[in-house]
């Protein structure tokens, strides 16, 4: 193993069950690969800290009106929902959630409201100071 | 040696080697099959050796990027009638 692990720095920007999955698939691995993983919930990502924000996400637009068909599929496929990759993340113990401080103003979510997988709040400067040194900075 | 040996005979026979663990992943797909690996290396001692069989393709490159970032050696691996074998040391 090397010396210093990997690191991964994702900005989580949308709350769509087609972005949030690429996003806790690709979590669940790098964390299970020793990987040092940073996820930033901002804008619309911040929804799916929420308290039933994950179990809610729908497709994004009009494919909305698809989301039971798609969630029908993944279970059929035997892929896990959100909530237990989410679960799955932080049994790596490799992935750190932050909520990002003003969208929680801005959409007027106050603390009580997050899921309690939330590590920090935080603002850009903290994110930047983490995504700067890492292998893997990714925004979806 | 033992690695030029390996290498000249990747299909070699592993019948000599002491399984610790067997993990049947068949019908899993990404990212199961991995964070699952992950979780029971965990419980594992180093030195150890487990199989693990899979059927999800992308297990072919997934499973030797994993061992390889995490330091685990693959002793041996295998394609047979769609399922994919792997033996791992556990470090």
């Amino acid at each position: 193993m090397a010396e210093k692990p990997t690191k991964m720095a994702i900005i989580v920007h949308s709350g769509t069950l087609d972005k949030l999955y690429p996003v806790f698939m690709l979590a669940s691995t790098g964390g299970s690969m020793d990987m040092d993983v940073h996820l930033f919930f901002t804008f619309w990502g911040l929804n799916a800290l929420k308290k039933g924000g994950l179990e809610s996400a729908k497709l994004p637009g009009i494919m909305s009106l698809g989301t039971g068909m798609m969630k029908g599929k993944i279970k059929k496929v035997g892929v896990p929902s959100l909530p237990e990759l989410l679960e799955m993340t932080r049994m790596t113990e490799n992935v750190t959630i932050y909520a990002c401080s003003t969208t929680m103003e801005l959409m007027d979510v106050p603390k009580e409201q997050l899921i309690p997988e939330v590590d920090e709040i935080v603002g850009a400067a903290s994110f930047l100071s983490i995504a700067m040194d890492a292998d893997v900075q990714l925004f979806i | 040696m033992v690695k030029y040996l390996r290498a000249l005979f990747p299909f070699g026979n592993m019948s000599d080697v002491k399984i610790d663990l067997e993990l049947d992943y068949r019908g899993m797909f990404c990212p199961m099959p991995i964070v699952k690996l992950k979780k029971a290396t965990k419980e594992m001692q180093a030195g150890q050796v487990l199989r693990l069989v899979a059927t999800d393709p992308g297990s072919k490159r997934d499973v030797p990027a994993w061992a390889d970032k995490t330091g685990n050696e693959i002793l041996y691996s295998n394609k047979e009638n769609k399922e994919y074998t792997f033996i791992i040391k556990v470090s």
